[in-house]
């Protein structure tokens, strides 16, 4: 692990950058799976987290340990890729079973299935 | 001796990344992308028809825009709070894409968009039921969701 200080300046700034929004969109989303209302809207907050949450956060790594280790650091794609490609599972895991769970208690919010 | 080409050389390459570049771990992780291969060729998975795949990196630089967009846009509301007049319903969209891949990839996109969560697509009439955080315009959700995501999908996977 080496010191912030061998980072040049202009460096600095844009790994901050890229902190602060990634770390700041995964506060905003966590405020929102806390505040919002509906089951359904609170869907939307995690999103925040797993879009550009992650990816900012990515980015600032990528630049960060490519400049102090001098070498092309990428494997932080990966993490990006997998919380993309898994997060849908879960995400329709957790709306079916509360779309089901709506319908049976006949919640007229939620449209009802179309018959087969 | 590779039934899936394309997976086991983003095998290798995810090994490379993980690891080192270097001869040793070249090797190492073809012989690992080469037996994950055959693995995953005993459970006899669709394959999937890539038929245009230079579209891919405009996708998903349309994407990244857009996801970045709808971060802004759903960041702002949530920070609005309860003042703002948003409405947020659910939207029942037609499909025309019947392609298990490209199905999935839709899925992640719509998932990744902070402004609209996929719940429940149903192979039987070919629509799938979304929710919307901000609903303003129906139609215009639709034709979005179809133009800019559906049809280039389709082209892809042909």
């Amino acid at each position: 692990m080496q010191a912030v200080v061998d980072l040049p300046i202009w460096a600095a700034i844009i790994v901050s950058l890229f902190l602060l929004l990634g770390a700041g969109l995964t506060l905003v989303g966590a405020i929102g799976f806390l505040r919002l209302p509906s089951f359904y809207e609170r869907l939307h907050a995690p999103a925040l987290v797993t879009s550009w949450g992650v990816g900012a956060i990515m980015l600032a790594s990528i630049l960060y340990f490519s400049i102090t280790q001098q070498r092309l650091v990428l494997h932080e794609i990966l993490i990006g890729l997998f919380v993309t490609v898994t997060t849908p599972v879960t995400f329709m895991l957790l709306a079916r079973a509360a779309l089901h769970r709506d319908r049976v208690e006949g919640n007229p919010d939620v449209p009802a299935k179309a018959p087969d | 001796m590779l039934p899936y080409p394309i997976l086991s050389f983003f095998l290798v390459i995810m090994w490379l990344l993980l690891n080192e570049f270097g001869l040793g771990h070249l090797v190492l992780g073809a012989l690992v992308a080469m037996f994950a291969g055959w693995a995953l060729a005993s459970l006899r998975p669709d394959k999937p028809k890539l038929k245009k795949w230079y579209l891919l990196p405009k996708l998903l630089w349309v994407i990244l825009i857009d996801i970045g967009r709808s971060n802004l846009a759903v960041a702002r509301l949530i920070l609005q709070g309860t003042r703002g007049s948003r409405r947020s319903g659910f939207l029942l969209v037609p499909l025309d894409i019947e392609d298990p891949t490209a199905l999935a990839i839709l899925a992640i996109i719509l998932t990744s968009m902070p402004g609209s969560a996929w719940l429940e697509y149903d192979s039987g009439d070919k629509t799938v039921l979304i929710h919307v955080f901000d609903l303003i315009d129906e139609a215009e959700w639709i034709s979005t969701i179809k133009q800019r995501y559906e049809a280039p999908l389709m082209e892809i996977f042909a």
